[in-house]
C-alpha cells in the first residue's frame, strides 16, 4: 500500500529518485536544493539506495559526471539551484544534443547579484533554450510525481532527452506537506529499466560528441528540435499511464475554475496555490475569474494552451523573472508570441511578481485581477509592471 | 637511443586503436603518443576527450579515428565526465546489469584542458579516487586555436598571446609543474613520459592501467607547427628536452620518486632552444642572461628530482 506521510518537498524528490532506483547521483551543495541530495546521500549510506553518490567539486562537474554515467547506461540524477544551474549552463546544451536522459530537479532560486537565496524563476528562465524537457511542480506531491515521470519520458527511446523538474525554492522546497509515496513494485510497473539507444560499450564502440562541420550542424540542430517538439506525445502518454497506475492526473496546462472564465490568471509553479483562494473569492462574488498553470514548459504545449484560453477575454500573466531590456516577462512574451497568429487573441496584462523571495500576498493577486478587468473595460492593457515594488 | 628504436619496432605488433587518416599536422608527436598509449591500453578502454587538437583532428563527423568507445563533451570537464563513466560502470557491474570486467577509463586533454581550464575538474576527480587514467598531452600552448600561451608554456617561448618583442622575452613565467601538483594529491601513480622514449612510455602506461586508483601521465608532445620547428625533428627534440632537463622523465609511484631516464650531466639549454623558432629571440646576445638563468633553474629542479629519488631509494 502507498504510504501517505508528512515530509518536506525536497525529501519527496529524493524519494522519487529512490523509487526510480537511480544508479548514479552527482551533486554539489547549494541552497535551497541541498536537502534533496543530503537525503539521497543518507539513503545510500544506509543501504536503502544502491547507487554511486559522486560528491563533485562543482555543479559544472555534477552535470558532466552525470553525462559520463548516463552514457554508459546508468540511470542518473542531479539537483541544483540558481548559481549552480547557471554554472551548468554550457553543459546543459550538450546533455541535450548527446540525447542523454539525465533527470535534474531544480529548486528555483534567484540569480545573483545581489546574492539572494530565495525563490523566483530567474535561474530556469536563463536555461529556457538549452533543449531539455522542462516542467514546473506546484506542490510536494507533484514534485515527486514529476520526478518519477521525468525518468520514464526522458528514457523513452522516442525521446532520449534530459528532463528538468522545477519546483519553487523554500516556498515549496522547504514546505512540509502530506505526500503519498508509492510502493517500489508499483513504481517499477510505471518505470521500466533504462535501456539506452547507444552507449559507450567496449564491445560495440561508437564515437560520441564529434566535430559538427557546417555541412551537418544545421541538420543536427533540426533533428534535436524535432525530438524535443515530438516529446510532447510520449510526455502526455506517460501522464496517462501515471494516472492509471497511481490515480493522480497531470495535464500540460492545469486549469483551476477556468471553465467559462473571462479573466484567466496564468502562472507556473507553486505561486498558483497562493492565487487559488483569490480565484475562489472572486467566484463567490459571481465574477468569471479562473487560473491556468503551465506545467509543461518545454516543449511548450501550444495547442493545449490555445484550447485552455479559448473562452477568455483577458489573461493576467504572472512572471517570476525579468528579461532585462526586453519585453519584461519571459512567460508573457512567449504567450503573446503564441497568440499572434491565433484568431482569438485575448488581452494580455503582464506582471512580474515574487522576485528573490518577495511575498505575493492575496491583495497583490486581487489588484492584478482588478487592473486586468479595468484594462478589459478600457480595451488597452497597461504597461508590464513589477508587483510589490516599494516606491 | 638506437637500442630503443629497435625495441620500439616490437611494440608495433599491437592492434591500432587510434587509426590512420586523422588530420594531425605533419610531425605531430602528440598523435604518435596517443597511438602508442592506446595500442598499449587496447580495446577494453573508454576515452573521454577534451576539446582541442586531438578532438578536432580525430572526430570530424562522419569520420572517426577511434576504434574504441570515445566521447567529447567540452573543454574543461573531461576528468568529471570520466569520473561519471567510472562510477556508472562500477554501479552497473555491482548491480549485475553488465558483466564484471576490467575497463580502462581514460580522460585525455591538452595542457590547456589540464593545467588551465580543466584544472578544477581534474583535481576534484583525482581527489575523489576514481580509478581512471588522466593523460595530459603537453604541447605547451593552445595549439588548436593558434598558439596562445598556457600555464605550461616554458619561460621565454614566443606565443601569439605572449609574443616576444623588443621589450618582452615572450612567456615571462615558469612552466607550471603539473606532475608535482598532481602528485601532491597522493594518488597511486604519476609519471612524465614522451613518445621520444617509447619503451619508457609504454611501461608507464601499463603501470597507470594497473594502479588501484587515479593515475596521471604528463606526456611531452612536440608540436612542429606551434614551435616553429622542422617536422622531422619532432622525436629528436623530445630527446634533447630530456637531456637538457627541460622535460625530465620520472615517475612517482605511491609517493616514491624515480628518474626513469637518468641524465646525470645535463646538456647546455641552447641545444634545445636552437632548433625551435619559438625560442629564436633568446639566442641573441642580450638574452644570454635569461638563458643562463633558465638553465640554472632547470639544473636546480633536476637535482631536486634526484634528491627525491635518492630519498625514495633510502626509505
Amino acid at each position: 500500500m502507498p504510504k501517505r506521510l508528512g515530509m518536506e518537498a525536497t525529501v519527496a524528490v529524493a524519494e522519487a529518485a529512490r523509487l526510480a532506483e537511480v544508479d548514479v547521483v552527482a551533486a554539489y551543495p547549494i541552497t535551497p536544493q541541498t536537502h534533496i541530495v543530503e537525503h539521497i546521500a543518507e539513503m545510500v549510506a544506509d543501504g536503502h539506495m544502491d547507487a554511486e553518490y559522486i560528491p563533485v567539486e562543482s555543479e559544472h562537474s555534477a552535470i558532466s559526471a552525470c553525462m559520463g554515467a548516463s552514457v554508459v547506461g546508468a540511470r542518473t540524477f542531479t539537483s541544483t539551484s540558481s548559481q549552480g544551474l547557471a554554472l551548468m549552463h554550457e553543459i546543459l546544451f550538450i546533455t541535450a544534443s548527446l540525447r542523454l536522459p539525465v533527470v535534474m530537479a531544480v529548486a528555483n532560486r534567484a540569480l545573483s547579484g545581489p546574492l539572494n537565496i530565495w525563490n523566483d524563476h530567474s535561474d530556469v528562465m536563463a536555461e529556457r533554450d538549452v533543449g531539455w524537457i522542462q516542467v514546473f511542480a506546484e506542490n510536494g506531491q507533484e514534485a515527486l510525481d514529476l520526478t518519477l515521470w521525468a525518468f520514464r519520458v526522458g528514457e523513452d527511446k522516442r525521446v532520449a532527452l534530459p528532463v528538468m523538474v522545477n519546483f519553487d525554492g523554500f516556498i515549496l522546497s522547504h514546505v512540509v506537506e502530506a505526500v503519498e509515496i508509492p510502493d517500489l513494485d508499483v513504481a517499477r510497473r510505471f518505470l521500466p529499466p533504462f535501456e539506452p539507444i547507444h552507449r559507450l560499450d567496449v564491445d560495440k564502440p561508437v564515437t560520441m560528441g564529434p566535430v559538427g562541420v557546417p555541412d551537418i550542424y544545421t541538420e543536427s540542430r533540426k533533428a534535436q528540435l524535432d525530438r524535443l517538439v515530438e516529446a510532447y506525445g510520449p510526455a502526455v502518454e506517460a501522464w496517462g499511464e501515471f494516472g492509471r497506475i497511481f490515480g493522480r492526473t497531470h495535464l500540460p496546462i492545469e486549469p483551476y475554475r477556468a471553465d467559462d472564465a473571462e479573466i484567466l490568471m496564468v502562472m507556473m509553479g507553486g505561486l498558483a496555490e497562493s492565487a487559488m483562494p483569490v480565484v475562489d473569492r472572486r467566484r463567490e462574488n459571481g465574477e468569471k475569474v479562473g487560473l491556468i498553470r503551465i506545467k509543461l514548459w518545454r516543449p511548450f504545449p501550444f495547442d493545449d494552451f490555445r484550447r485552455a484560453i479559448a473562452g477568455a477575454k483577458a489573461l493576467a500573466v504572472v512572471d517570476r523573472a525579468i528579461s532585462y531590456g526586453g519585453p519584461m516577462g519571459p512567460v508573457a512574451s512567449e504567450i503573446k508570441a503564441a497568440l499572434y497568429a491565433h484568431a482569438h487573441r485575448p488581452l494580455v496584462t503582464e506582471f512580474v511578481a515574487g522576485l528573490g523571495g518577495r511575498d505575493v500576498p492575496f491583495d497583490d493577486f486581487e489588484r492584478m485581477i482588478d487592473e486586468t478587468a479595468a484594462a478589459l473595460r478600457g480595451g488597452k492593457p497597461p504597461a508590464p509592471r513589477i508587483v510589490g515594488l516599494r516606491e | 637511443m638506437e637500442a630503443q628504436n629497435v625495441i620500439a619496432a616490437q611494440l608495433r605488433s599491437r592492434e591500432e586503436i587510434f587509426t590512420a587518416g586523422h588530420r594531425a599536422c605533419q610531425g605531430c608527436a602528440e598523435a604518435l603518443a596517443v597511438r602508442l598509449i592506446h595500442e598499449t591500453l587496447g580495446r577494453d578502454t573508454i576515452v573521454a576527450c577534451a576539446t582541442g587538437c586531438m578532438e578536432v583532428i580525430s572526430s570530424p563527423y562522419p569520420e572517426t579515428s577511434w576504434k574504441i568507445p570515445w566521447i567529447h563533451v567540452a573543454f574543461e570537464n573531461t576528468s568529471a565526465v570520466a569520473s561519471g563513466i567510472e562510477s556508472g560502470l562500477k554501479t552497473l557491474m555491482r548491480k549485475g546489469r553488465m558483466p564484471r570486467r576490467a575497463i580502462n577509463v581514460v580522460a585525455m586533454a591538452g595542457d590547456g584542458g589540464t593545467a588551465d581550464i580543466g584544472f578544477q575538474a581534474l583535481s576534484g576527480a583525482i581527489e575523489r579516487g576514481h580509478r581512471m587514467i588522466v593523460v595530459c598531452y603537453d604541447n605547451e600552448a593552445y595549439m588548436n586555436t593558434g598558439v596562445q600561451r598556457s600555464a605550461t608554456t616554458p619561460l621565454g617561448a614566443s606565443t601569439t598571446t605572449a609574443p616576444a618583442g623588443k621589450v618582452s622575452i615572450g612567456q615571462t613565467t615558469w612552466k607550471k609543474n603539473m606532475p608535482a601538483i598532481v602528485a601532491a594529491h597522493g594518488i597511486p601513480y604519476v609519471a612524465t613520459a614522451s613518445p621520444s622514449y617509447p619503451v619508457d612510455l609504454v611501461k608507464k602506461v601499463k603501470k597507470a592501467a594497473a594502479a588501484q586508483g587515479p593515475a596521471y601521465l604528463h606526456v611531452y608532445s612536440a608540436c612542429p607547427t606551434g614551435w616553429q620547428m622542422a617536422p622531422e625533428l619532432a622525436l629528436e627534440i623530445g630527446r634533447i628536452a630530456v637531456k637538457t632537463g627541460a622535460f625530465p622523465l620520472y615517475e612517482v609511484e605511491n609517493g616514491r620518486y624515480r628518474i626513469t631516464v637518468p641524465t646525470p650531466k645535463l646538456l647546455p639549454l641552447r641545444q634545445y632552444l636552437e632548433p625551435q623558432g619559438r625560442f629564436r629571440h633568446l639566442l641573441a646576445k642580450e638574452r644570454e642572461e635569461t638563458v643562463a638563468a633558465a638553465e640554472r633553474r632547470l639544473a636546480d629542479e633536476y637535482r631536486r628530482l634526484e634528491r627525491r629519488a635518492a630519498d625514495a631509494d633510502g626509505a
